[in-house]
């Protein structure tokens, strides 16, 4: 797949006080993904997707939205994009019907109350589209911000942190509700720092520290790249130490000698090497053993490993 | 350009005034009208006539004028402050339109209104005072320059304004005062030669005597210094938010 709707070249921004803020950022996306940014607090997630979506203007570099440059042509760029922030940030007074249709003529669209009752519908809003946004709970504030930055019928849209602060069932459906954008063909880029919600949901992932890129990668192919698995062997005798054909840097006992653990890569894995060997040189030294499990890294282990390396 | 962001600001601003009904329309209406029972009917009958005309219809132009200023600045300040402090202000940054469409929608609902209130407080007037317009042509187009060239500046202010306090100090600190000092409820004619050359470094004066003119055909300075002047205002609040808008500043990071 090679079809990219956002291309980020060579982004810099310093804001006044000098703080640099993104360097040399570069960046595709592609057309109909999820992609998740992922980074710790202050890594320039909200920055880079402020900097696309014309809220900050960037030092240098260009950002092409669809084949359209975000400064140079930017109305044709913009009405492309739907951009729900990281705040609540509502107009307290307004209903939902209004504060949505506001929006969709904001972005330059006929009335369409059709559209917007779909929307709405869509995101189980309908029977609150009189209700004054201040009645509403947190979680229906952010829907209502997802249901503003999709009046205008955006095929890009950025979700900040669209979860932070949503208890665990509206997490989930706000999940239900993006894959359902991404089946109807919308460009999905979130910031997160849930790396479940990554895990659960993206294609691609992206990690950002300091205002780098650090990695750009497919989620499974850097789960496999990177991600460490554990082979733990409850053994039937306990052993005081291993014996030297046992002596590897990925083996190691534990529980008091009544556990030995192995700890592989993903690539190992694949190759299929490194489990039948180890199985093998058990029989040959006469080590039993009762029961077995294994463990996968998470994509979370994954992030704290690569930011703590870039620190 | 296109039309729908315009409509969809200019829309959502003059909800916001029917929302807020007793603050935006009535409260300014009843203010003004106290001036009148006050300096029209108790003390102005004691006060004789200026220019051949009562001292109660001599102050309608002043006192429109007072409320246009201030109205004007207060509304567009506001329009735009409370969207920077909720954090709303992220959807004009974000949206497809130009700053023209921005400008036109905020400032073009904040001069309505005023306009409006304006009416409203000359056709008040009429029960209290014997009204006449020479120039109705002029009066409405003092009218309508005051009120868009008052609402561009109110929209500098509620972008430079980081707090409620700053959004208030220009009309209160500023606007209000040389209004009361511009000629409002006097004509400049009645104070001392010295206070006289100094009154005319007021903008304001320039307006309430313009305006007067189109009522009585009666002004301190020319017409033709009263619109140079209100075009003066105009051009160079066009020119600060063509900054503004260029810069990005108190906008954009």
């Amino acid at each position: 797949m090679n079809d990219p709707i956002i291309s980020i070249n060579g982004l810099n921004k310093t804001y006044q006080g000098g703080f640099q803020a993104l360097t040399r950022v570069d960046l595709t996306i592609q057309r109909g993904e999820i992609f998740a940014l992922l980074g710790p607090n202050g890594a320039g997630k909200t920055t880079l997707i402020s900097v696309v979506c014309g809220l900050v203007n960037p030092t240098q570099g260009e950002v092409i939205i669809d084949g359209f440059d975000s400064v140079r042509d930017y109305r044709q760029a913009r009405e492309r994009i739907g951009l729900v922030p990281q705040e609540l940030t509502n107009e307290a007074f307004e209903t939902v019907w209004n504060t949505v249709s506001f929006s969709r003529g904001l972005f330059g669209k006929a009335p369409n109350p059709a559209h917007i009752e779909k929307v709405l519908k869509s995101l189980a809003l309908w029977d609150k589209r009189d209700n004054r946004l201040m009645t509403l709970s947190g979680g229906m504030k952010r829907r209502v911000l997802i249901a503003k930055a999709l009046s205008h019928e955006p095929r890009i849209l950025f979700l900040d942190e669209p979860t932070a602060g949503v208890d665990v069932e509206l997490r989930r459906d706000m999940w239900d509700v993006v894959r359902g954008l991404r089946e109807s063909g919308v460009t999905i880029i979130l910031t997160t720092h849930y790396i479940e919600e990554a895990e659960e949901m993206a294609d691609r992932i992206g990690v950002i520290n300091r205002g780098e890129i650090v990695l750009v990668e497919e989620k499974a192919a850097l789960m496999q790249k990177l991600g460490s698995k554990q082979l733990t062997l409850q053994l039937q005798t306990p052993l005081d130490e291993l014996p030297e054909a046992l002596q590897l840097e990925a083996l190691s006992l534990a529980a008091e000698g009544l556990e030995l653990v192995y700890t592989y890569d993903g690539r190992q894995a694949e190759e299929g090497h490194g489990i039948p060997a180890l199985l093998a040189t058990l029989e040959r030294e006469g080590i039993t053993f009762k029961d077995l499990h294994t463990r996968q890294s998470s994509l979370e282990d994954i992030f704290v490993d690569l930011v703590k390396e870039r620190a | 350009m296109n039309l729908y962001p315009v409509r969809a600001i200019y829309m959502a601003e003059m909800a916001r005034t029917r929302r807020t009904l007793l603050q935006s329309i009535v409260s300014p209406v009843i203010s003004t009208s106290l001036y009148f029972v006050v300096f029209g009917a108790a003390i102005g009958s004691r006060i004789s006539e200026i220019g051949g005309v009562s001292y109660g219809a001599f102050i309608v132009p002043g006192l429109i004028m007072l409320m246009l200023l201030t109205q004007s600045v207060s509304n567009a300040s506001f329009g735009i402050f409370f969207p920077k402090f909720s954090g709303s202000i992220y959807e004009i940054l974000s949206a497809p339109i130009s700053y023209l469409e921005v400008v036109i929608g905020y400032v073009g609902a904040a001069a309505s209104k005023s306009i409006l209130l304006g009416l409203i407080i000359l056709g008040t007037s009429s029960f209290f005072v014997p009204l006449q317009i020479a120039h109705p042509f002029w009066m409405l187009t003092f009218l309508v320059l005051t009120a868009v060239t008052f609402s561009l500046l109110g929209f500098i202010i509620g972008i430079w304004a980081d707090g409620f306090d700053k959004l208030q100090l220009v009309p209160l600190l500023v606007i209000t005062p040389l209004t009361f000092l511009g000629g409002s409820f006097y004509s400049i004619d009645m104070l001392p030669p010295f206070w006289q050359n100094v009154t005319l470094a007021n903008p304001v004066v320039y307006l309430v005597s313009g305006f007067r003119w189109s009522f009585y055909g009666i002004s301190d300075v020319s017409i033709v210094a009263s619109v140079a002047m209100i075009s003066l205002f105009l051009i160079a609040s066009l020119a600060t938010i063509a900054w503004i808008f260029r810069t990005g500043y108190r906008l954009k990071p």
